[in-house]
């Protein structure tokens, strides 16, 4: 038997945010069943990884494929099937505020599947219960708290039984009893139900203990890619900078600063 | 010499995102069509429950105000015949004059720039307020086409009610001037309307009906457009919702025009 390709494949990226360049060739991969942990600070380009991951920004350059297949050259077809075997729970939720929870868990179900409304009832209850929502299908977002929303994105992210599942920022905003709620529900996810996880996050606590490997995204690059325990011996300077919460000592360049102060570009 | 330039890069700046905008709309005009007629073969079928919901919201919930409206335009209109054509000892021409009047221009004029301030704006702020909150991304995600899902029920239902709200405003808008100047023609009201119905040609009321389509079009890709390219929050989403009005308006004034210019020719 040959080792199974990688699910996630991402060769020499490249994204431009106008003339600003926020990923300078990135390589990227991950195999079935890990849980891998994208790493790194404010404006690392980490939510544009994702983004493009998700394929829902074209790469300037380099490929990125899932399940083999290039998310830039794929057919609509090709790219529904791929969006059918992935879940994501976005960083706010992003719940359709028009529906309640239970429609919006729904949702999947009912645009992909042929299954009877009664199926659907069930099989959104379950996930429901996964996450520790049962009985709040009839709510709507809006009277969910912060993580009872991202709980609830996250039983929609997975009522299709995605192999492969992001997770943006799942402890941005949270306490830290609800975020390590979440943490677990994570760890749990991958053993039921043998998901792969991405998840992308500046928590360095919650990265640590559910990642299988760490990528450290820096300034749009991959500064190393590794297990928790090569992260942490890692003798890289922003590394260690992320890690002890060291703050940045920013090089001023004079003759930049004066040209930036009185605004004539060079 | 930056005195000069700089006014010259900014209007070239401002040409090319109209030119974008519109380009922007054009696209998505060709794949809301696409995936009305063959979305379904992709896996992205058209729901009839979101039109008719849509069309609920866009012509349903608008017939009181459209009447309203229409009626008062209506009672205007015979003021404004009665008085101008009397002073000509013209008052047999009321009755072709507001007729022609209304159905040409003011019932798909009047139906539109309301459903604009109604439905335009709704699109707009639904639309924006769904991207700032990455609830467009996560239909991506999930696989649903959020034109399929967002853009092309709107559009369908607005060209199929904007259309039927502008044949409704042209009759009690008719009716209106009806009961003003019948007795001022010493008409009865019945009488009135049965004059107007032998004078009118079903060309007059395919040329309201035709610009009406057009209308719907222009309320409908403004709002959405505009709804997707919302940035900067919650302020962004009301920017856009005023923008969409604003725009629609006076893209509808414009397109009445020209078509006004070619059809009567």
């Amino acid at each position: 038997m040959n080792t199974p390709a990688p699910l996630i494949e991402v060769e020499q990226l490249e994204a431009w945010y106008g003339r600003r360049r926020i990923l300078h060739g990135v390589d990227f991969s991950v195999k079935a069943g890990e849980i891998r942990v994208i790493m790194g600070g404010s404006g690392s380009g980490k939510s544009t990884l994702l983004r493009h991951m998700l394929g829902l920004n074209r790469p300037a350059g380099g490929t990125v494929k899932l399940f083999g297949v290039d998310m830039a050259r794929a057919s609509e077809r090709e790219k529904l099937d791929v969006r059918k075997r992935i879940g994501v729970s976005f960083q706010g939720g992003a719940l359709l505020t028009s529906m309640t929870v239970g429609d919006n868990v729904a949702l999947p179900l009912r645009e992909h599947t042929r299954l009877d409304e009664q199926t659907i009832r069930i099989m959104t209850g379950i996930k429901l219960e996964v996450v520790n929502l049962g009985g709040f299908q009839d709510l709507m977002p809006s009277q969910l708290s912060g993580g009872m929303v991202k709980r609830a994105a996250l039983a929609r992210a997975i009522v299709m039984d995605p192999r492969l599942l992001f997770f943006d920022e799942p402890s941005a905003g949270l306490d830290p009893v609800v975020s390590a709620e979440l943490d677990e529900l994570i760890l749990r996810l991958r053993d039921a139900l043998r998901m792969t996880i991405v998840v992308v996050t500046h928590e360095l606590e919650s990265a640590f203990k559910i990642a299988d490997s760490i990528t450290v995204l820096d300034q749009g690059k991959v500064l190393m890619t590794g297990s928790t325990t090569e992260v942490r011996a890692s003798d890289n300077e922003r590394i260690q900078d992320l890690l002890n919460r060291r703050p940045r000592d920013v090089q001023i360049d004079a003759d930049q600063y004066l040209q930036r102060l009185i605004g004539e570009d060079a | 010499m930056e005195a000069l330039t700089r006014p010259l890069a900014q209007l070239g700046r401002s040409a090319v995102a109209a030119l974008a905008g519109m380009g922007y709309a054009a696209m998505l005009l060709v794949d809301a069509l696409r995936l009305t007629l063959f979305g379904w073969r992709a896996g992205q079928p058209l729901r009839l429950r979101a039109v008719f919901e849509q069309m609920r919201q866009f012509g349903v919930d608008a017939l009181p105000i459209v009447c309203l409206l229409a009626f008062t335009v209506g009672i205007m209109l015979g003021i404004q015949f009665v008085a101008a054509l009397s002073e000509f000892g013209a008052q047999s021409q009321v009755v072709i004059a507001v007729a022609k009047s209304v159905t040409r221009e003011f019932g798909a004029l009047i139906t539109a720039i309301l459903v604009a301030g109604r439905s335009g704006s709704a699109l707009a702020a639904r639309i924006g307020s769904m991207t700032v909150s990455q609830e467009v991304d996560a239909l991506a995600v999930i696989g649903i086409d959020p034109v399929r899902y967002l853009v092309a029920p709107a559009l369908i239902a607005m060209l199929v009610m904007l259309p039927l709200l502008t044949v409704l405003a042209d009759a009690v808008a008719i009716f209106g001037a009806a009961l003003y100047s019948a007795p001022a023609l010493n008409l009865t009201p019945t009488a009135y309307m049965l004059q107007t119905m032998s004078l009118l040609t079903p060309g007059d009321v395919g040329q309201g009906i035709a610009k009406s389509a057009v209308f719907a079009l222009l309320i409908t890709l403004i709002g959405v457009s505009t709804g997707f390219s919302v940035t900067g929050g919650a302020e962004g989403v009301g920017r856009a919702t005023t923008r969409a009005v604003v725009v629609s308006i006076c893209w509808i004034i414009v397109a009445d025009m020209i078509f006004s210019f070619f059809l009567n020719r």
